[in-house]
């Protein structure tokens, strides 16, 4: 048993560890194309990563990567496809920041309004596709994406003055009205000597995905919809109502979606504008298939594009095209499967291997 | 591994259906043409007919309609395909990089083989090393975005014209007219007579003024029905979609199969991205192809996984698309399209004795109807969503009869049938 123990820690290495080197070798590959020494770069990057400060923007980031990630992760271990995570969290950002600039309470209620609203603006958005999908069976891909669309559009609806928006003085930029100081949340010094602070939220982050861990591993819940993703027919004939489920998960997807603009919207904006960040949910997508949507996984492949994300800011000033960056997040993740799929040929190999030699046929033939 | 492997799932034979038969799909095509017609002379927008807008229709439906095309072949083989984004941004990139240096032909070619490139790799990926269709795809478009800014800067920055975010400008591509027709079409759309006055504007659209992409687009849907269902090869595959041990078990070699259909896939998605950069603009830049390569994606399912209603689709979503650029006037006149043509799927629901989907169309109908009596002009920020709010009602409403190829986006490796 030791020695299979063993095996497996060595495989479940091997795979991010190829995938890593693949990634840079194609990274290296695009920089000295373009001229750029690779050794050099990376030691900028990791130079600029090393200061405090970058690690708290570092950490800022994967904060709301990692909700977005595992909003994706709920949806694939069910099966379902959610890209609408990109417009739940901007409709729930949007709306969860106008019902929290308009209302003065005490801090714990402020907070604990906004936070439903946003969970439950999220939730409902993607229960639409949820609902399509089981009673009337549109496929959630095809739904989703209009619904990101439609979204776009109502947000701009929504986004104007004498709607939603109030114009700020001095620039073009137009959002919601403040949220006062009792619907803030302060931020945290976790790393000593920088000049910035840790989201407070990212408890929340953590606390979400301790959440999904336990959902799925320890509960009833957990154990159908991982069912139903593995089989569905196995899970209709051991009793589990799929289409609750498939609405009941979309809009669990959805709800942590919610969450995802609020790391950035109590902790440093205090207002939805029109600058506020977009695409996170696209990005969860990759980090969620990254991290193979296991809730560690998916924390360290936040950490990782959170840092190319912000180490693109030095390159930038080192007078590397910054789009390097993009194309190392890219091939990692295609780089990540394919080194799971290369890892995992291998190692059925060796176990037929083995199982021949148990048998006493001395050829480990494949088939 | 084991021998007792159980058997595959035998799919549940379809239901008696409508057929789409082509005269029922030009009855269609003509009822949509009256019903326009009559949509334009109650709410006066004129431009819901002008030849300019449907000009501007075909124009824009074009890369949506190649991207279809692209998903179509992919997945027909069973790949299931989210890169066509990515590979038209490729398409789009190789436009812009062939078009002003060799002119706007060499464009084409050029935005046919990045797309087919970025194909191959997606191929590569999903056949020989069995990555998730989907994690593949999603790679895919982060992957060409970043390569197509990255080689933008190489390339373009600095460029007469050029910028990091665009190309020099691309020689005109030219147009096609059918001589002798543009000024009587004209002359007659300008009386506004109900019916000849739309059919000539629509006309005059379709027939005036083409880009020789759209035209190569057009061609291209005949081709692809006749190669995929009219020949031994489309047939085989297909089978690779619907039954890949199935096939291999009658000698077809599905690997090969599958990455001929793929890197197809991404060269028609290249060929969106082209129609893009050279006949909708005369450059390439960031982000022209604006999800364009997921509507397409849409379209096609919208289609049923089939050229005639993929078409059908990739028209309503240029339409739309057509209308909002053209202002609030003709948006507005589509509500009371959209309004018509959900009554009447609710009638149809009612026919079939439907009760519970018949009374929700009709009562959706009857909510946009109201909206569209009630409202002057749609607010311009929401007409954006106009053909996104259609696609979801009608998926919703008609009756559910979309049919994927059975092993669309599984995984397959020769020799592990059941």
């Amino acid at each position: 048993m030791a020695r299979v123990d063993v095996r497996r820690v060595l495989v479940t290495i091997a795979a991010p560890a190829l995938a890593l080197v693949f990634a840079l070798a194609v990274a290296s590959l695009a920089l000295r194309a373009s001229g750029h020494s690779p050794v050099d770069t990376a030691r900028a990057m990791v130079t600029y990563a090393r200061q405090g400060s970058t690690q708290v923007l570092i950490l800022n980031t994967a904060t709301y990567y990692y909700l977005a990630a595992v909003a994706v992760a709920i949806g694939f271990r069910m099966n379902l496809f959610n890209i609408g995570v990109d417009g739940q969290y901007r409709l729930a950002a949007l709306l969860s920041a106008a019902v929290g600039g308009a209302v003065h309470l005490p801090r714990p209620l402020h907070l604990l309004l906004i936070v439903v609203v946003a969970v439950t603006v999220g939730g409902m958005w993607a229960a639409i596709a949820g609902l399509l999908k089981a009673y009337r069976g549109v496929s959630e891909v095809i739904s989703t994406i209009m619904l990101n669309a439609i979204s776009t559009a109502v947000i701009a609806y929504l986004l104007t003055p004498g709607r939603l928006a109030v114009s700020t003085q001095g620039s073009n930029n137009i959002g919601t009205r403040p949220i006062p100081v009792s619907g803030q949340v302060p931020g945290l010094d976790l790393i000593p000597g920088a000049n910035r602070q840790v989201f407070g939220l990212i408890i929340v982050s953590a606390l979400v995905g301790i959440g999904y861990a336990v959902l799925l591993n320890r509960t009833r819940f957990g154990f159908d919809l991982r069912a139903t993703g593995r089989s569905q027919s196995a899970a209709v004939a051991s009793g589990v109502n799929v289409k609750r489920m498939v609405v009941i998960s979309m809009a669990l997807s959805g709800a942590c979606a919610g969450l995802v603009g609020l790391p950035q919207l109590l902790g440093a904006s205090y207002s939805y504008a029109l600058d506020f960040p977009t695409g996170i949910g696209f990005t969860g997508i990759a980090i969620a298939l990254l991290g193979r949507n296991h809730p560690v996984g998916i924390a360290l492949g936040a950490l990782l594009w959170s840092f190319l994300d912000q180490s693109s800011q030095i390159l930038d000033l080192e007078g590397v095209p910054k789009e390097i960056v993009t194309i190392m997040q890219g091939s990692t993740v295609l780089s990540v499967v394919v080194a799971y799929e290369l890892v995992r040929r291998y190692s059925q190999v060796l176990e037929q291997k083995r199982v021949g030699v148990a048998l006493g046929r001395t050829t480990g033939a494949t088939a | 591994m084991s021998t007792e492997v159980a058997p595959t799932a035998v799919p549940a034979g379809p239901r008696p259906r409508v057929r789409v038969t082509p005269a029922r799909t030009v009855t269609a095509a003509l009822g949509l043409v009256v019903l326009l017609s009559l949509v334009r002379a109650i709410s006066g927008a004129d431009d819901l007919t002008s030849g300019g807008a449907i000009s501007a229709a075909l124009l824009l439906a074009v890369p949506i309609a190649m991207a279809g095309l692209g998903g179509l072949w992919s997945e027909r083989a069973g790949v299931a395909n989210i890169g066509l984004e990515g590979m038209m941004i490729l398409g789009t990139w190789g436009a812009g990089w062939a078009g002003y240096q060799w002119g706007p032909w060499a464009g084409i070619v050029a935005a046919v083989v990045f797309g087919a490139v970025g194909g191959l790799l997606h191929a590569i990926a999903t056949v020989v090393f069995n990555v998730d269709h989907i994690v593949s795809g999603v790679a895919i478009n982060i992957l060409a975005l970043g390569v197509t800014q990255f080689l933008s800067n190489a390339y373009f920055a600095g460029r007469d014209g050029g910028s990091t975010k665009q190309s020099p400008t691309v020689d005109p591509l030219g147009t096609l007219s059918v001589p002798f027709v543009g000024d009587p079409l004209a002359s007659l759309e300008a009386h506004h007579w109900l019916l000849m006055s739309d059919v000539a504007g629509i006309l005059r659209g379709l027939m005036t003024n083409l880009s020789w992409i759209t035209v190569l687009a057009v061609l291209l849907f005949p081709l692809t029905f006749f190669v995929l269902w009219r020949t031994p090869f489309g047939l085989r595959l297909r089978a690779c979609g619907e039954s890949p041990t199935a096939a291999e078990s009658l000698g077809v070699n599905v690997y090969r199969m599958k990455m001929i259909a793929v890197v197809a896939s991404g060269a028609f998605a290249g060929l969106g991205g082209a129609s893009l950069a050279l006949a909708a603009s005369s450059f390439y830049q960031e982000g022209q192809t604006g999800g364009r390569g997921y509507i397409g994606l849409a379209a096609m399912i919208f289609g049923n996984w089939r050229p005639v209603g993929l078409a059908g689709g990739a028209v309503l979503f240029g339409f739309a698309d057509a209308l909002q650029l053209r202002g609030g006037a003709a948006i507005h006149a589509l509500l009371l399209l959209v309004a018509i043509l959900v009554v009447l799927v609710g009638a149809w629901q009612l026919r079939r004795r439907r009760v519970v989907q018949a009374v929700v169309a009709l009562a959706c109908g009857g909510a946009v109807l109201v909206i569209y009596l009630v409202t002057a002009t749609v607010p311009s920020q929401l007409t954006g969503s106009v053909p996104y709010v259609t696609t979801l009602l009608v998926l919703a409403l008609a009756s559910q009869r979309l049919r994927m190829p059975a092993t669309d986006g599984m995984p397959y490796r020769r020799g592990e049938g059941g």
